[in-house]
């Protein structure tokens, strides 16, 4: 079977739904609209490159929602105290980065197993967010939406950037020694070991990557309204592992890429617009998406117990 | 059981006139992959006999128990039990016909009580029943009362001792009636005066008209317990016989007793200046200690052994997996103590792992990346990868070392074994190293691509390389090493020249002085 099977597949069912919008609901394809989905799901996508990242290195991170609400209140009341965006950002990346390196630490320095220490860190940081916030929302100034220019061009600034960092991603898991790191610890730690690569070291930095990158992600939300609520971010998780799981990045590790990755999102992303433009119940939404998850899960199955040995 | 301890004073050898046998093995054969563990092996036991099971390792001893204990199903052949013929065993049907096996490290479950652990053995498998307590605590102090073992039915298992959970899996098995009784080499973690118990309670149990299977090493346990002793080599029994027809020199030859020779490539290169060179060498961890040894260029060192003398320990403490603790370590004129493997590989040692389908090839990685997995700083300066670089690379391996393969895109695991070693020797060989150790190189690789690993590790000698070679096959040792050492207890306790006669290594192994009893 061919090596990117999956990919092939997922990105031909993601074809497969286009083209029965262009045929059934041609009014899917308005530009306006479309901008609009694709700037809802700029910061996800982002987030999604460190999710990729972490599961190719069998690790799972499912704090990444509580990670992304207390950046957004953060990066949110840094601004409302009159910090230029251009500080903003960074900021936020780098408190997202010290998040995510208490994953690290926890999971790569104590050898815990990673779903239990998210676990406690996404159940902790919200909570610990509710307490300090008590649910008040954040009023940011003029001049942070749309980083103060018009909405069309703030929206391609966000895609355009999302997709920036997907290509730099995407071509440093595949070109930079590192990335093959990444892939090696996932699929056999000790063999990794063996052959000089840090696998503990590896683990750390995955982390911290993913708590950065959903620091940043938290910046590109930020800029699209007028206020933060502490709830924002909340099942982020879920969508990014589904769109990960769904673009044949194996759950258990060492296998998959980032062009997989997106076309899953691209996939889960399109089912609620095309659902309306079917006029079809929105109730459905879910379970087409929790189908299509299964689907995919059971392929992995499939192909490991025939693709595993020769 | 025993009605009382009545130490048999001395075996009996059973008599050709003995009844019907009690456990009866006809031509039973079963191969895993491409390697026959068990090629037709005949073996009778009869009731109240302790029948010994010898051979060197790889000889089939555990799968031949796992196919009496049902956990392999044989290919081949028949088993009879009382005069019953069993098909299709089954673990669970094994333990209710009355086969117990008590293996080397206990199977129990350790966060249970004793009375749970020896209950859930004994007690009917239905899921919802009601849980006599009183009733499982009595038992449970019933049957240790019966084996002389002091263990309170309440202990949880996790404190007990090695051997305490041993006499644990005896009463269990008792209490369940086996009629037989496999020990897989049941005294190698016990003591002489825990030994001694052990071998009241086989007597009791043979007294009692149990069959015991009897697995050990030590060949003065053989002659102290068993009546009879099947010797098993290359998967087929080499025979059986009354252990008072028998000499220790007897039956060392019985399980080596085997023309080596022309099979392997003869040795090419002559030595040249010492490359490794030990000391004292040891490590508290993984109890090494005191090993001196040198291995020169151009030479192999074979490193023979049992299962556990720590030869692969020894491995790990050169190639900086568990750091020396003791002792002093030159490579090449120069002391080194890596305490990583990269520390090693940077220091010019390269470590080919036994088990490769877990540690040395990653399965889903194509081949190409594989092979420079040890060399990323090396190869790709910079950091980022040159894939044409690495292409070629692969390819220069593919064709020098013949690796059959469908492109260097190919992923590990499409691989048969024996190009899977080839995959992660080029690994290893990619790291230019001037010391190459290999652990069972050739262990689950057929026939042919055996003797091309052979010769691709003679060549690399010829080149100039000292290779220190650890395998658990005897011949290949015998065969391959220029010198060979034997490994006993944690320690380097013989070093033979090459084309030793394999009966004195396998005494050197055993612990045995070759010439006792032989007269």
């Amino acid at each position: 079977m061919n090596r990117y099977f999956r990919e092939l597949s997922v990105t031909a069912a993601l074809g497969l739904v286009l083209l029965g919008l262009a045929v059934f609901a041609p009014a899917f394809y308005q530009p306006q609209p479309l901008l609009s989905l694709a700037t809802r799901e700029a910061p996800t996508l982002v987030v999604m490159c460190g999710m990729a990242l972490v599961i190719i290195c069998r690790q799972i991170d499912i704090s990444v929602g509580s990670q992304f609400s207390v950046c957004s209140v953060c990066a949110g009341l840094l601004a409302a105290r009159g910090w230029p965006l251009f500080l903003v950002v960074p900021a936020s990346a780098a408190i997202g980065a010290v998040l995510g390196s208490l994953n690290g630490l926890l999971i790569a320095g104590l050898r815990l197993p990673s779903i239990v220490v998210t676990l406690a860190t996404m159940v902790t940081l919200r909570q610990g967010l509710n307490l300090v916030r008590q649910g008040e929302f954040v009023n940011l100034p003029d001049g942070v939406q749309w980083f103060g220019l018009s909405q069309a061009t703030g929206q391609w600034v966000l895609v355009a950037a999302a997709l920036l960092l997907l290509v730099t991603m995407g071509l440093a898991l595949r070109h930079l020694a590192a990335g093959r790191w990444i892939y090696a610890v996932g699929s056999d730690t000790e063999a990794a070991r063996l052959a000089g690569i840090r696998p503990q070291f590896v683990t750390f930095l995955v982390f911290v990557i993913m708590g950065a990158l959903t620091g940043l992600a938290a910046t590109m939300n930020l800029v699209q309204s007028p206020q933060i609520q502490p709830l924002t971010g909340a099942g982020l998780e879920l969508k990014v592992i589904a769109a990960v799981v769904v673009g044949g990045v194996a759950i258990s590790g060492g296998r998959g890429n980032l062009w997989g990755a997106f076309a899953g999102l691209l996939l889960l992303a399109c089912i609620s617009p095309a659902l309306t433009h079917l006029h079809i119940e929105a109730y459905w939404e879910k379970a087409i998406q929790g189908a299509i998850i299964l689907l995919a899960v059971v392929a992995d199955g499939l192909r490991q117990r025939t693709g595993g040995q020769r | 059981m025993a009605r009382g301890p009545q130490p048999a004073p001395k075996p009996m050898a059973a008599t050709p006139s003995t009844p019907a046998p009690l456990l009866s093995l006809r031509g039973v054969a079963k191969s895993f992959g491409g390697v026959r563990a068990l090629r037709g092996v005949d073996f009778d036991l009869q009731a109240g006999e302790v029948h010994a099971l010898l051979g060197e390792n790889g000889a089939g001893k555990s799968t031949l128990i796992k196919v009496i204990t049902g956990a392999h199903q044989p290919d081949a052949g028949e088993i009879t039990l009382a005069g019953r013929m069993l098909g299709g065993l089954t673990p669970a049907l094994a333990q209710q016909l009355g086969i117990a096996c008590i293996y080397q490290q206990p199977a129990l479950f350790p966060d249970l009580t004793v009375a749970e652990n020896i209950g859930l053995r004994l007690e009917p498998a239905a899921a919802i029943r009601r849980i006599g307590w009183q009733r499982r605590r009595a038992l449970a102090a019933e049957l240790l009362a019966r084996i002389g073992a002091h263990i309170s039915p309440e202990a949880e298992v996790r404190a007990l001792s090695m051997p305490e959970q041993q006499l644990v899996e005896i009463a269990g098995a008792v209490g369940a009636g086996a009629r037989v009784v496999v020990m897989d080499e049941p005294t190698a973690s016990l003591t002489n005066r825990e030994q001694e118990r052990l071998f009241t309670i086989v007597r009791e149990l043979r007294a009692a008209g149990v069959g015991v299977i009897y697995i050990s090493h030590r060949l003065e346990e053989i002659f102290a317990l068993a009546d009879r002793v099947t010797v098993l080599r290359d998967g087929a029994s080499v025979g059986t016989h009354g252990v008072s027809d028998m000499t220790e020199a007897g039956l060392i030859k019985l399980m080596v007793g085997r023309e080596v020779a022309q099979l392997y490539p003869p040795a090419e290169s002559t030595p040249g200046e010492i490359v490794l060179k030990l000391a004292g060498v040891g490590c508290a961890d993984s109890g090494v200690h005191g090993v001196n040894l040198e291995v020169r260029a151009g030479e192999i060192f074979g490193l023979a052994g049992l299962v556990g003398a720590g030869r692969t320990e020894l491995a790990r403490v050169l190639f900086g997996i568990t750091p020396v603790t003791a002792g002093v370590i030159t490579l090449g004129g120069k002391t080194i103590a890596p305490r990583s493997p990269q520390e090693a590989v940077s220091h010019g040692i390269a470590y080919v792992p036994e088990d490769r389908r877990r540690h040395g090839v990653v399965l889903e990685m194509p081949i190409s990346e594989n092979m420079t997995m040890a060399i990323h700083p090396r190869l790709f300066p910079g950091a980022w990868l040159r894939f044409g670089a690495e292409r070629s690379l692969a390819l220069d391996f593919i064709r020098d070392l013949a690796v059959k393969c469908s492109g260097c895109d190919a992923p590990g695991g499409s691989l048969s074994g024996g190009n899977q070693q080839k995959v992660s020797l080029a690994r290893w060989l990619a790291t230019k190293p001037r010391l190459l150790i290999l652990d069972e190189p050739t262990q689950g690789v057929d026939v042919g691509a055996k003797s091309e690993i052979h010769r691709i590790i003679r060549r690399l000698a010829k080149d100039g390389l000292a290779v220190l070679m650890i395998s658990s096959d005897l011949p290949e040792v015998l065969g391959m090493g220029d010198r060979i050492g034997v490994m006993r207890g944690g320690t380097l306790t013989t070093v033979l020249p090459g084309g030793a006669p394999a009966s004195t290594v396998m005494a050197a192994a055993l612990g045995q002085d070759e010439n006792k009893g032989a007269a």
